[in-house]
């Protein structure tokens, strides 16, 4: 400062963590939420565009999407919010020792959801380069599967951090409980994907 | 971390078991110890100011040395100033280009560049001037002075900061580099399908736009996020949303205006790219795709790109009409509501850019309507501004007379653009150089001017140096004349019908004179921008040192020297107005007990900033370059092959997961010496 200064408070016994909007880290995963979001919300704009080209919806002489896989896929995903919601409450507890537990359930979830996605690509039924319908089917499960597969390595990453000393930092639990966050936006953002792929083409 | 206490108190509720309970009383004995420690920890405060404060915080918050430092600075004036020079090289680079069209267009029938180069000139530019001048200028800008005007000492996310410099200099060198080597892009700076698609514009010119594009997408939508952050949290304590600069506000609008429109031109040119390189059919007509999906998606971010050029540039008009009239800006409210609506309305307007395409009549009459009524709250802005010059004492320093220059020509591109928002209209005019007229009043007018005027302003915090009002003055009147001359006559080949974006016009139909004023005045102009540059350089060693002040302004980045030590301010500012230097009387109120031998910051509460946290500040590091470097190598070898994207993946999620590996917490303070 140029000039005297007068000393006022002290912001020496001010944490160096909280949870939720208090944190830096919030503020930064919900601006990546909202980017995304948005990228989401026109991907969906332009299904709606390209289905108003079509006559039908699969486009007339083609399958809808087996949901055999997409159906399970989604079970598992909303019943992940159970062990989900167990972590975000030990990290808010400072329970580490439940979180080293369910981590690695959680893991071991998100690997089970990529083998049943790589069966669901399997079961659309069409090709990307097939038409314009394809294209965006694709573009929606390929987007999504982006997201699982990026929470993924972030949680993996979280497990190996959690096991170590690290783990008793208040900052790392933030961490822990934003992942949780994350995942939540992960799932909640597959129900309408859900009902675009395999929904919509059988009305 | 060393929150002993509040630690001790959550672990009350752990799980018993063996292994865990050996741990958990482990860590209790470090914590009871550091508690202990604490209380020696160095702090700012009426024991340690002055000299021996700031020789303290140097070296706790000076970046390595050498040029491994100097490529690892998380430190946001360094970025800064390096987004603002790299974006000036390529305003000139994109300036060479446009003389380059103006001498080709400077008389009929002439075959200096061919048609095919001209597309290649007139995409460049327009790519250059949006996408690697006009947005990064503006962040860059903003990166070097909102923590300085919010009181702090560093942006929110400093590495991700980093990395978005990174993303946009290796997205401007893909472009550049791919000209050179006689591969840029043809397509213009909007790509339009189908001429961008795989059936039209074989080669890769056109994956060298799209992948440029995701380039600067990355950057900017970085840089938003570390902006909006760094402008909610991190403001000096007292400094409530009611008491926050305009330029902070102009740049909150901004950077939420980017989270919202950058995804959109991220996707198209995805869907772009994937169409040339694996098959998609988004686009493509036969397969029931849709040329218009792409100017959706294209005007849904393009337009809204304008308002993100414009806002920040208004900002600095309300910085610089404060200082020179010396009074506050005149309806605080009326301006920060203006910038809010300006920003929610820009996202209803991008369909006037396709009232040539053929819309329902409801379209028509409800775009019009909004196109026009985005003139209000401008409108309001230019009032208010009005009123403050009015009402003040305008002292006419180089940078008031650019406030000046942007009120006049601006206003110009604003009536034309309420001319065009009227459908007919619009439709004589389309594609011609009337539009070129309007946008250049509104862009160059609008923004250009007061970044010129904004960098004279600051050049004194950024450099300790002051530029030379003379040499300042002789620049202004230049390019304010020489862009009447480039672009006025430009309203007159529009109308008489001289249709855009074509390498040459036949003789005989009047187009002569207006062509030979505008290329007259572009080279004008050219020389002027050459005299702001002279002008910076001769005036980094020559010029007067600046004293921390030079403008008598009363906003809190002139509360510290020019330029600012590498942590900013010494101690953390109180604020209690919103002008607190000019209310200021006798001692500044600070607040004390940051960490003096760890990067710490002060974050605030949103809206009220009461102190709410203290944050650790990562350290410089490599790892935000190197993630740049892969994403990079991932981006441009995904033109070539779609395997590129799964294999470019893993050395970039390897520098991420390096990048974000945590800081551990200094657990051994440093004591106090007293």
């Amino acid at each position: 400062m140029i000039g005297e200064v007068r000393f006022t408070d002290s912001v020496a016994d001010l944490p160096t963590h909280k949870f939720g909007p208090s944190s830096l880290t919030w503020w930064g995963i919900i601006g990546f939420m909202v980017i995304e979001g948005a990228a989401f919300g026109l991907t969906f704009a332009a299904y709606f565009f390209l289905m108003g080209h079509e006559q039908g919806w699969p486009p007339v002489g083609r399958a809808a999407p087996s949901v055999l896989a997409g159906t399970l896929f989604t079970i598992i995903i909303l019943l992940s919010e159970i062990p989900n919601t167990m972590i975000k409450k030990a990290a808010h507890e400072a329970d580490v020792p439940t979180i080293r537990v369910l981590m690695p359930v959680i893991v071991a979830i998100g690997v089970v959801l990529l083998i049943i996605r790589g069966f669901e690509f399997n079961s659309l039924n069409v090709r990307w380069t097939d038409n314009a319908y394809g294209s965006i089917i694709w573009a929606l499960l390929l987007l999504h599967t982006s997201h699982i597969l990026t929470d993924w390595m972030d949680t993996v990453v979280l497990w190996m951090l959690m096991r170590t000393r690290l783990a008793y930092e208040g900052r790392r639990l933030v961490d822990v409980d934003e992942n949780s966050l994350y995942w939540r936006y992960v799932w909640l953002l597959w129900i309408p994907i859900y009902l675009m792929i395999y929904w919509v083409p059988r009305l | 971390m060393t929150d002993a206490i509040r630690r001790s108190d959550a672990l009350k509720g752990w799980r018993s078991s063996a292994e865990h309970e050996a741990e958990r009383r482990e860590v209790e004995e470090e914590d009871r110890r550091l508690a202990e420690e604490r209380k020696k920890i160095v702090r700012d405060g009426p024991k340690l100011k002055g000299e021996k404060l700031a020789a303290r915080l140097h070296a706790t918050w000076r970046r390595p040395r050498g040029f491994i430092g100097w490529l690892a600075t998380v430190d946001h004036k360094e970025i800064g100033r390096r987004y603002i020079v790299t974006a000036l090289i390529f305003l000139a680079l994109g300036g060479v280009l446009s003389l380059a069209m103006r001498v080709q267009l400077a008389r009929p029938d002439q075959n200096l560049i061919g048609a095919a180069r001209y597309n290649e000139l007139f995409t460049m530019h327009g790519s250059t001037m949006m996408f690697l001048f006009a947005v990064p200028v503006m962040e860059g800008v903003a990166v070097f002075i909102i923590p300085l005007m919010l009181g702090t000492r560093s942006t929110a996310f400093p590495r991700l900061n980093a990395f978005s410099y990174y993303m946009y200099l290796f997205g401007g060198m893909l472009l550049w580099g791919a000209f050179l080597l006689n591969i840029g892009p043809d397509i213009g700076w909007f790509a339009y399908t189908p001429l961008s698609g795989p059936q039209f514009s074989p080669g890769k010119r056109a994956d060298i736009w799209a992948q440029m594009i995701t380039f600067t997408e990355v950057s900017a939508l970085a840089a938003a996020v570390v902006l909006t952050t760094t402008i909610l949290k991190t403001r000096a304590p007292g400094m409530t949303l009611a008491r926050m600069p305009l330029f902070a506000w102009a740049m909150l609008v901004v950077a939420v205006m980017i989270i919202f429109a950058m995804p959109s031109v991220a996707l198209a040119s995805s869907f772009l790219i994937s169409d040339r390189l694996v098959g998609t059919q988004f686009y493509n007509h036969f397969e029931h795709g849709d040329a218009l999906l792409w100017q959706h998606l294209f005007w849904f971010f393009g337009h809204p790109e304008v308002y993100i050029i414009f806002l920040p540039a208004t900002g600095f008009v309300s910085v610089m009409v404060e200082t020179f009239c010396r009074r506050p800006v005149f309806a605080y409210p009326v301006v920060v509501l203006a910038l809010i609506s300006t920003g929610i309305l820009s996202f209803g307007l991008w369909v006037h850019h396709m009232f040539a395409t053929g819309l329902p009549r409801v379209g028509y009459s409800f775009y019009t309507a909004a196109s026009m009524s985005v003139s209000i709250p401008t409108g309001l802005q230019i009032f208010c501004w009005l009123a403050t010059i009015w009402d003040g004492r305008p002292r006419f320093t180089v940078p008031m007379l650019y406030v000046i220059g942007f009120i006049f020509t601006f206003v110009i591109g604003g009536l034309t653009g309420v001319i065009i928002a009227s459908v007919p209209l619009d439709l004589e005019l389309h594609d011609t150089y009337f539009i070129v007229a309007h946008f250049h009043y509104v862009l160059i007018g609008g923004a250009v001017f007061p970044l010129l005027g904004i960098l004279t302003y600051w050049y004194p915090k950024i450099t300790g140096r002051m530029m030379s009002e003379t040499l300042g003055k002789i620049g202004f009147w230049m390019i304010l004349l020489g862009f009447q001359l480039t672009f006025f006559p430009m309203h007159f080949s529009g109308m008489l019908g001289m249709p855009r974006r074509v390498y040459t016009y036949p003789a005989g139909l009047g187009l002569e004179l207006p062509n030979l004023l505008s290329s007259i005045g572009a080279f004008v102009v050219a020389a002027a921008v050459l005299l702001f540059v002279i002008n910076g350089v001769v005036s980094l060693y020559r010029g007067a040192i600046a004293p921390p002040n030079p403008w008598d302004a009363a906003s809190l980045e002139w509360a510290t020297s020019s330029p600012p030590p590498v942590y900013n301010f010494e101690h953390i500012p109180v604020i209690e107005s919103r002008t607190p230097l000019w209310d200021q009387e006798g001692e500044f109120p600070v607040v004390t007990g940051l960490r003096v031998d760890d990067k710490e910051m002060l974050l605030t509460t949103v809206v009220a900033a009461a102190p709410d946290l203290r944050e650790p500040v990562p350290e410089a590091s490599l790892w935000p370059l190197i993630a740049a470097i892969a994403t990079a190598v991932l981006f441009v070898s995904s033109i070539f092959s779609p395997w590129a994207i799964p294999f470019g993946t893993i050395p970039a999620a390897i520098a991420l997961i390096a990048w974000f590996w945590p800081k551990e917490i200094k657990r051994h303070p440093e004591p106090v010496i007293t």
